[in-house]
């Protein structure tokens, strides 16, 4: 039996007008605790701004509502690194009260060897593991990951959505993340929401392997039975 | 040559003022906005222009203005969403014909361009000790939560940082540095003491502890060594500042391309 007590967050007739334009049009969907929502798109459809709204940072009309005691982690999709000399230590000592072996442990790097090397040397899969591993520090409950892949070669992604796919088991977390990779959608999503200013489909992801599902979010045109990578 | 007491003097603001300048600078120079601090330093003109046509302190007058400039500056970009370099580029114009203007005497207009430090007095000497150490506190207790917005402006907007706000403080500091650094370097070459010190500093920096406490030593050894080149060969500050820094910079450049 579901309750209503099983959903950390609600979004209700959720719209964004910024700069008289409309980026999100009546937006509804629910997320369980404990499950990881997919948000696809285009680009433009409005997923980063879904994101900020939902950290409340951009005005908004309709309702977020976050259950009482979340803790929300953000993973943005770009940082500006590559010109600023600060180490891994000192980035993530700018949270208080972060010990930074622990932080580093838990997503997977050896402090040693990292922990002093420039951001702006790391490769794109060691700088995601050290943004997720600064918005771990306050122990959140829930965490948006805008674009989890972006930077990463492709030998790199298994193992950060494995990484992910392993925190949200052992420490109960919720996970959404944006994405426009149909693979982490079924592979490593519960839920998909699809977004392209309005939602397109809410439900769950394994429904992405669906041809006419495939055919609302991609079009008439979309190869059904391309291979998958 | 100076008397000892001057030379104590300008040394002790040379060093206060370079310290302050690099440290702040080196901000300025992560921001990418190092000519934004240049630019300042022109500003400043006019406020110069007041205190001689007024017989006040020109610290004060160029501050006045700086101080002024920056809100109206800040506020502008946010309501127009230029970048600062766009509007600076427009007020550090508009100010320095203005300032020229207004000062009809060559030499003071000299003076005030280039620096003087032969009539520095022990109260100028507290004045920029003080404002020196204030402006280097206040933002050591902002400067990660300004280097935060720069690598990213979400992440710091998410933990409640008001980029902002923060800005217009930095903004504000820069101008009370500025204001206290052209009596030994002039206001034409002020923004050489915010800009330089720190992009020396980055060549040779993997860290922000070390960039920023470098980009305060380089910019204590550029104003250091031009005043007592200065008072060596009988030359004006301002220009002996840069030639310092520049000479600095040289070197970082070659322990950098050493290092490649």
């Amino acid at each position: 039996m579901e309750s209503g007590n099983d959903y950390i967050l609600k979004v209700s007739n959720l719209s964004v007008r910024l700069q008289n334009q409309t980026i999100l049009d009546n937006i509804n969907f629910k997320v369980k605790k404990g499950t990881t929502l997919a948000v696809l798109g285009p680009n433009g459809a409005g997923k980063t701004v879904l994101f900020k709204t939902l950290l409340n940072l951009l005005p908004h009309e309709g309702k977020v509502e976050w259950e009482g005691k979340v803790k929300i982690g953000y993973v943005p999709q770009n940082i500006a690194v590559s010109d600023i000399p600060i180490s891994v230590k000192e980035f993530l000592s700018f949270r208080n009260g972060s010990d930074v072996a622990s932080c580093l442990d838990a997503v997977k790097l050896d402090g040693k060897d990292v922990s002093d090397k420039s951001l702006g040397i790391l490769s794109g899969g060691q700088l995601r593991r050290v943004l997720i591993a600064w918005a771990l520090i306050d122990n959140p409950n829930v965490l948006l990951f805008d674009e989890p892949t972006t930077g990463v070669d492709i030998g790199g992604e298994e193992p950060i959505l494995v990484m992910l796919n392993e925190l949200k088991k052992n420490k109960k977390m919720t996970i959404l993340l944006i994405t426009h990779d149909v693979h982490i959608v079924n592979e490593y999503s519960d839920y998909l929401l699809a977004l392209n200013r309005c939602v397109t489909f809410f439900g769950e992801a394994k429904e992405i392997m669906n041809p006419a599902v495939q055919r609302t979010l991609y079009g008439e045109t979309v190869c059904v039975g391309a291979p998958q990578r | 040559m100076f008397t000892l007491d001057t030379l104590i003097f300008s040394l002790s603001i040379g060093v206060a003022v370079g310290v302050s300048a690099g440290y702040l600078g080196s901000l300025m120079v992560l921001k990418k906005m190092a000519l934004v601090g240049d630019a300042m330093s022109h500003v400043a003109l006019p406020g110069l222009a007041l205190g001689l046509l007024f017989h006040f302190p020109v610290f004060l007058g160029a501050f006045a203005v700086l101080f002024l400039s920056a809100i109206a500056i800040w506020h502008l970009g946010r309501v127009t969403k230029l970048s600062f370099e766009s509007i600076m580029g427009a007020a550090f114009t508009l100010a320095l014909a203005i300032g020229i203007l207004m000062i009809s005497d060559k030499l003071e207009l000299l003076e005030s361009l280039f620096g003087d430090i032969t009539n520095v007095t022990v109260l100028d000497t507290i004045a920029a000790v003080v404002i020196s150490i204030t402006a280097i506190l206040l933002t050591k207790m902002i400067y990660k939560k300004l280097v935060l917005g720069m690598i990213s402006e979400d992440l710091a907007v998410s933990k409640g940082i008001s980029v902002s706000k923060t800005d217009l403080l930095y903004l504000l500091l820069i101008s009370l540095v500025v204001a206290a650094g052209i009596k030994i370097v002039g206001s034409l070459l002020v923004g050489f003491l915010v800009a330089v010190p720190a992009a020396s500093a980055k060549n040779v920096s993997s860290n922000l502890l070390k960039y920023s406490a470098l980009s305060s030593i380089f910019g204590a050894i550029s104003a250091s060594s031009g005043v007592l080149l200065s008072n060596y060969l009988n030359i004006q500050s301002g220009p002996m500042v840069v030639v310092s820094g520049i000479t600095v910079f040289a070197v970082t450049v070659v322990l950098r391309w050493k290092t490649k």
